[in-house]
């Protein structure tokens, strides 16, 4: 059983580390893209960001000023059970968002669509977003926080397997660029990209592609791996840097998440994690332990089974 | 070569404007105010008296909002400033900037070369666009106090005045000149020239949208 105090109180310390402290691969990422970048303004765009990262460390800061929609994946273990049950994790991770909302401080962002209330406090219908998922074997949970930023960045297209690649490099150079321009989509981002799937789960997908996969992972598909460094590639050639200004620092990494689809369709989703890519993971054991990391490691071999079954580790005789 | 680096008031004199090139860096001191669409509804749509003396107190307009607090024995806490895109905005800046009578607007994106010739170069107002646009610490770190709060119970904490004092706050970047020039579009222009090669080989889509647009030099902003 997993102390569910425990559970709330590492949640708000992960909102304080996803708010502050830029992830290591992300930043390896952008220090590369600072290296080779020569436009006089994306250039000083850059390293004014790389100083902004160290500075919101050492004041303890939020690094934006606008610290997105914060939202929780969680994972667990299948032996896994939480003290307090489903209802009592919920209410834990609602409470640790509003705690950390006030707590760091954290922009109270998340309003009603239509009345506009503001809770102060990023709770309300539907905010913050949990979702699951679940390994095979184990007896751990997974909190992690991925505080997306963002209007711009986002789109959705229904493409035709006659579309083919080609079809789909037309779509990611329009996502970039009609977004990149001005800047509005923080790029240099990490862009991730949808396949397949139903409209909704396209987006999900590319969502948690973008925001749940870490600069320099690859696909376990060798062919789905290509495709995204080409895809990288293109979008460094597009001639556009950080803020829309001439340059060639657009796309840190590009990640493709694939489901299965209608046969008479390919639907595409295109999501941008922006300069301020944030997210923070912990794993809590029924010890009390706590490890914390950065890298959510959510694509599993079994997050992207295709077959009917799934042979179940051996359990470990008692 | 590295841009120039200014130093600026909040309530700049014309000749200080003047000077400023598209691409200079600034960095401002003095007092600016926070206001985006709610303080906008409220000052213009619903004429409620604005609850400062503008622009003798502050002629900077911020189109932020902070991530800040109000503590409970009614000090603010400021973390990070970032700005929010002011494209969205151009509903009411026309009006407001005749009101008010900022010559500095801050935010996001900046707004098209036919909003600034329209409405920012007859009230001697340029455009800054703060940088990255991710750099809240920076810009946090730039408020030297937070003066006060207002309308936060009726707009709520994103959407209230927020009156900030600035001590080298910045980096901002001249987006907008006092002739009305366009950061963005010179770069946009110089951009576009690259796109048709980029597009070689790909395929434009099966099925098309409304309202589509294949000139890939469009703006999409307004
Ligand atoms: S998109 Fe990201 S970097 Fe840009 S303002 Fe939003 S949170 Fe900050």
């Amino acid at each position: 059983m997993i102390s569910i105090d425990l559970i709330q109180k590492t949640a708000e310390i992960l909102m304080d580390k996803a708010a502050i402290e830029i992830p290591d691969d992300y930043l390896t990422g952008l220090k590369a893209a600072s290296a080779v970048e020569d436009g006089d303004l994306s250039s000083f765009v850059l390293k004014a960001m790389l100083e902004n990262y160290e500075v919101a460390k050492q004041d303890r800061r939020a690094m934006c000023g606008d610290t997105g929609t914060p939202r929780w994946y969680i994972k667990m273990g299948n032996e896994t059970q939480v003290e307090g049950g489903p209802i009592a994790l919920e209410a834990a991770l609602r409470r640790a968002t509003a705690n950390a909302t006030n707590g760091v401080p954290l922009r109270p962002n998340r309003v009603h669509p239509l009345w506009r209330t503001d809770h102060d406090n990023n709770v309300g219908i539907g905010a913050p977003e949990i979702e699951y998922g679940y390994e095979p074997g184990g007896e751990w949970i997974d909190l992690i926080t991925v505080h997306k930023g963002g209007l711009f960045g986002t789109d959705y297209r229904m493409l035709f397997p006659s579309d083919g690649i080609q079809g789909i490099k037309r779509f990611y150079l329009d996502s970039l660029i009609s977004f990149g321009k001005r800047g509005l989509a923080c790029q240099p981002a990490i862009i991730g990209i949808g396949l397949g799937g139903c409209k909704d789960t396209c987006m999900v997908l590319g969502k948690r592609a973008a925001c749940l996969r870490t600069v320099g992972d690859r696909n376990s598909d060798p062919r789905i791996a290509e495709l995204e460094l080409e895809l990288k590639e293109l979008g460094n050639s597009i001639g556009m840097g950080a803020m829309g200004f001439v340059g060639k620092s657009m796309v840190i990494d590009a990640h493709i998440e694939v489901g299965y689809c209608h046969t008479g369709g390919m639907q595409m989703s295109v999501h941008a994690f922006c300069l301020s890519s944030r997210r923070a993971v912990a794993r809590v054991f029924p010890d009390g332990r706590v490890e914390y990391r950065t890298d959510p490691d959510w694509f599993t071999d079994y997050q992207r089974r295709e077959t009917v079954e799934w042979e179940l580790p051996a359990v470990a005789a008692e | 070569m590295s841009p120039r680096e200014i130093r600026l008031s909040t309530t700049p004199s014309p000749e200080a404007l003047a000077e400023l090139q598209l691409g200079d860096i600034v960095y401002l001191d003095g007092l600016m105010y926070t206001a985006r669409e709610g303080v906008y509804k409220r000052a213009l749509e619903d004429k409620a008296n604005i609850p400062m003396e503008l622009p003798a107190e502050s002629a900077t307009n911020f189109h932020c909002s902070p991530a800040a607090r109000i503590n409970a024995d009614g000090t603010f806490t400021m973390g990070a400033v970032t700005a929010t895109a002011s494209f969205r905005f151009a509903k009411w800046l026309p009006e407001w900037l005749e009101k008010s009578g900022a010559k500095l607007v801050i935010g996001k994106g900046g707004m098209s070369s036919k909003d600034y010739k329209a409405y920012f170069v007859p009230n001697g107002a340029i455009y800054l666009s703060t940088v990255g646009y991710g750099t809240g610490a920076l810009l946090g770190r730039g408020v030297e106090s937070v003066e006060a709060v207002h309308w936060n119970e009726e707009l709520g904490l994103a959407q209230a005045m927020w009156v900030i004092k600035c001590n080298r706050m910045g980096p901002f970047i001249v987006a907008s000149d006092i002739e009305g020039r366009c950061l963005f579009e010179r770069e946009n222009e110089r951009i576009s020239q690259n796109l048709e090669r980029i597009y070689e080989g790909t395929r434009p889509a099966t099925l098309k949208r409304f309202g589509e647009t294949d000139d890939k030099s469009d703006e999409l902003i307004g």
